[in-house]
């Protein structure tokens, strides 16, 4: 009675060839993250030392460190969230605490997706366009991360909403028929419930906004300065432009400092990757209802 | 008290929601002025989408972006060719078929594959990439469609991945279930449940991989050789619409012609990047709907 | 109006019912809909101080929907329409412009039991805050009142910094009720409290409930019929969207009724 029919057999062969073959296919996918990061690690570690990430570019580029580089990126990084997490954060409330279902909450949503998918270059003309010539700002560590605040502004919604969203909606009733208003609510628990989510979102925002080099390159980036910048209105080098020029517009550099660039950028990346990740591992273990 | 400062919050909040519409016209009405005078002036529409003569600064100027869009079609298309099988297989066996630590593992990959910058993706492409290429199949230049297009098609794989897979964990277990119970094998229950019922959104995820690569700046600045030419083969080197803007802003002079072009490709870019997303949108809500 | 002629249960020396004020809730040609389907329609009744008003009736009969409407949860409901008119202490809850003034004044338990994620202190403190009370002292003591009115008081007292949402589903509802009596309010609405607590802390709670109608009004929906019999001076009995009867508890129970589907789901025929 329960034995296997030949057609058993036959669709059983079948999956086992689908598995095989979609396992295949999705290590094709994730091999060359692993060459990637293996290949930079063997050509660029020899160039890695305190000298290295503590001084600046001498010879024309062609030797020295990337200090300067390494500082522009943290401003710059500061800079774009100190713009676009209290914006971020507050669309995030309105579209999960508040929004109702209209046409105006879908053009918001439609309007997020498109500044996700809006290449990183059209970015760099908006910033060029509006920070550098119409707000006057210059070339500048703000034009820049402002730019880069506008094109990682969806990262940090799209994070904040969904932790927002996790919080049961069994607890804002029960606030509300205690009397507490919708922004005592948010305030004393939807917010402190979500806040690490909101904070792996953060991380992730970081890590983007560290890598990115087309919206910076005519908005705030230079090849080279010899002074740290002191304020927001300075212009900076900075990690990933550095990489780019480098590799493309210097000349006669050591490929083995190339490849430190390099390094040290993609470890800035993946570390905040890292973080965020453990974090949302940990939050995960975290029940707290 | 509390009722005002929960006006004042909800004001303040909802100027936060609107800012998203605020930004994308902003973007449309910043590049849209300053390419204005261009696209009144010396575009012509004929020249643009039919020669390949892009010449900003010569004497004489001609603005074919032909070449351009080939390239960047080109590059993507070969990114697509690669990725959309890889892509969708990835998301069919993490969702389907990897349980526990392997598919937590896979999804971690995924992610890190989304994270590399672009800047670092260019330069592999020219420092790792190029000469094996030169070796592998004997060419003179490895900065080329080929090239480009791996690269590109590794870029777009996450984001393709990621959201084919929540299309397709979305198909509700019941169904399966139900499937399941009737003898078939989850290879059957694969094909003729889940991926009916989550076709709109795989080609959602189809759609937005297909944005992302063809809205790629820097490494496909760096990695497809940059010449304006019309590619016959994927060993050919090519030009994308983003690296034009991207090489040659620099050098502009500030509303002048040169400058206004380089901005008029920006739109170009722009409403593509806008309809393919509108698209991946309606088509993701028509599976809501149902 | 009043039908029963001011029958009070002062024999065991608990205040009753005050019949010959006017109303502390008047009802008047109320009518619920979600989305366009109606849930309720045509309800007029009163309500008055110091009564414990039991509504009684199968599901879908709309009883939950006449609490939602009495707190204004139709704000936050989406698709929820209220016709008709509900007065307060003779004001419309629809004039209420600020409606969390009026959510303060009026405690609420509904079947699910809700924990908030703050700890079970925090929880009962809760709304004492947001009235602006600050002093640890003062907190301290309405906690451990409103905790022990609820009969909670003895198995948490030793872990008031644990979380609220981590107690079991019969902590969590008897902490629901601590939270609601923390509001001090004026009327208290509860709905099906007893699904989640077992039969001895429902005891318990029935009566604490006696008690507390010497300080309260009290709306009792439930779908233990014996429940109301045992609680409600006045019970009402909802089916499918109305108001079938209205009456005291003990007429209802005795068969002295209008309408003879109210003695047929009380006998348990229908339900």
């Amino acid at each position: 009675m329960f034995t296997a029919t030949r057609l058993n057999r036959r669709s059983y062969r079948t999956e086992s060839v689908a598995k095989a073959v979609f396992c295949l296919m999705t290590v094709v996918l994730v091999i060359p993250v692993l060459l990637i990061v293996g290949t930079l690690v063997v050509k660029g570690a020899p160039a890695i030392s305190w000298e290295f990430l503590f001084t600046a570019p001498t010879d024309n580029m062609t030797a020295g460190g990337i200090f300067p580089a390494l500082i522009g990126t943290v401003w710059l990084v500061v800079v774009a969230l100190l713009a676009s997490v209290p914006v971020g954060v507050a669309a995030a409330v309105y579209l999960s605490e508040y929004a109702p279902d209209n046409l105006l909450t879908r053009t918001i949503n439609l309007a997020i997706i498109n500044l996700a998918g809006v290449p990183s270059i059209v970015h760099a003309l908006f910033g060029f366009g509006a920070f550098v010539l119409f707000f006057d700002m210059g070339p500048s560590i703000l034009a820049a991360s402002l730019t880069l605040a506008v094109m990682t502004l969806p990262v940090v919604i799209v994070a904040t909403r969904e932790s927002l969203q996790a919080v049961p909606q069994a607890f804002r009733e029960a606030c509300w028929n205690m009397g507490a208003t919708r922004w005592q609510t948010i305030r004393k628990v939807v917010l402190p419930n979500s806040i690490s989510g909101i904070l792996t979102g953060v991380i992730l925002e970081v890590s983007r906004t560290a890598g990115e080099t087309a919206p910076i390159m005519f908005t705030g980036a230079t090849a080279f300065v010899a002074f740290l910048p002191g304020g927001v209105l300075d212009q900076t080098m900075a990690m990933s432009y550095h990489l780019y020029y480098i590799a493309t517009q210097a000349t006669d550099v050591p490929e083995e400092l190339t490849f430190g660039v390099a390094l040290v950028l993609i470890a800035i990346v993946l570390a905040m990757n890292a973080v965020s990740i453990a974090f949302r591992v940990y939050l995960r273990g975290l029940k707290k209802w | 008290m509390a009722w005002y400062v929960d006006r004042v919050a909800r004001v303040l909040v909802f100027a936060g929601g609107i800012s998203a519409i605020v930004f994308i016209v902003g973007i449309f009405v910043f590049i849209t002025k300053e390419g204005l005078d261009f696209v009144l002036g010396p575009l012509s529409l004929g020249e643009f989408f039919t020669s390949i003569a892009w010449r900003p600064t010569s004497n004489n100027p001609t603005y074919g972006a032909l070449a351009l869009i080939v390239g960047t079609a080109s590059v993507t298309g070969f990114a697509m060719l690669l990725s959309v099988p890889l892509s969708l297989g990835a998301a069919l066996f993490i969702a389907e078929f990897a349980t526990g630590r392997t598919r937590e593992t896979l999804k971690v990959l995924v992610e890190m594959l989304a994270a590399i910058p672009s800047v670092v993706w260019g330069f592999i492409g020219m420092s790792i990439m190029n000469p094996l290429i030169i070796r592998t199949f004997d060419v003179p230049v490895g900065l080329n469609v080929l090239n480009a297009g791996l690269i590109l098609g590794l870029m777009a794989a996450p984001i393709m991945t990621t959201i084919a897979e929540d299309a397709l964990k979305a198909v509700p277990d019941t169904y399966r279930e139900a499937a399941e119970a009737l003898g078939a094998t989850r290879w059957e229950v694969i094909v003729k449940v889940v991926i009916p019922a989550s076709r709109n959104g795989l080609l959602a995820a189809v759609l937005l991989g297909v944005g992302r690569g063809f809205g790629e700046t820097m490494a496909v600045l760096m990695a497809s050789g940059h010449a304006i030419n019309l590619p016959t083969s994927p060993f050919d080197s090519v030009r994308a619409l983003t690296a034009t803007i991207a090489a040659e802003l620099g050098d502009t002079v500030k509303g002048g012609a040169h400058w206004g072009s380089l901005f008029t490709l920006g739109i170009l870019l722009f409403v593509v990047t806008f309809v393919i997303n509108l698209t991946a949108d309606i088509v993701v809500r028509g599976i809501r709907k149902k | 109006m009043v039908d029963t002629a001011a029958r009070t249960t002062a024999a065991n020396g608990v205040p009753g019912p005050v019949y010959d004020e006017p109303p502390i809730i008047e009802v008047r040609g109320l009518s619920i809909a979600y989305g366009g389907k109606p849930a309720l329609q045509g309800v007029n009744l009163d309500i008055y101080r110091h009564e414990i008003f039991g509504i009684i009736g199968p599901a879908n009969s709309g009883k939950t929907s006449f609490l939602r409407a009495l707190n204004r949860m139709d704000a936050f409901t989406t698709g929820m329409k209220v016709g008709g008119a509900i007065r307060i202490n003779g004001k419309d809850v629809s004039d209420w412009r600020n409606e969390y003034a009026l959510r303060s004044r009026i405690g609420v338990v509904f079947p699910l039991p809700v924990g908030l994620p703050l700890t079970v202190y925090d929880n009962v403190a809760f709304s004492p805050r947001l009235r602006g009370i600050r002093k640890k002292a003062q907190l301290d003591e309405v906690v451990e009142r409103c905790l022990t009115r609820a009969a909670l008081w003895d198995e948490v007292k030793d872990r008031l910094d644990s979380l609220g949402s981590l107690l079991s589903g019969g902590q969590q509802q008897r902490l629901t009720i601590a939270r609601a009596l923390s509001q001090e309010p004026e009327l208290l609405l509860l709905d099906e409290f007893s699904i989640a607590v077992d039969p001895v802390t429902t005891m318990r709670i029935e009566d604490v409930l006696k008690e507390l109608r010497s300080e309260l009004t009290i709306v009792l929906v439930t779908n233990l019929v014996q429940q109301a019999r045992r609680l409600a001076d006045r019970t009402a009995f909802f089916l499918m969207g109305e108001l079938v009867e209205i009456g005291a508890t003990e007429d209802l129970f005795e068969g002295k009724v209008k309408d003879k589907r109210t003695t047929g789901y009380i006998e348990g025929r229908f339900g």
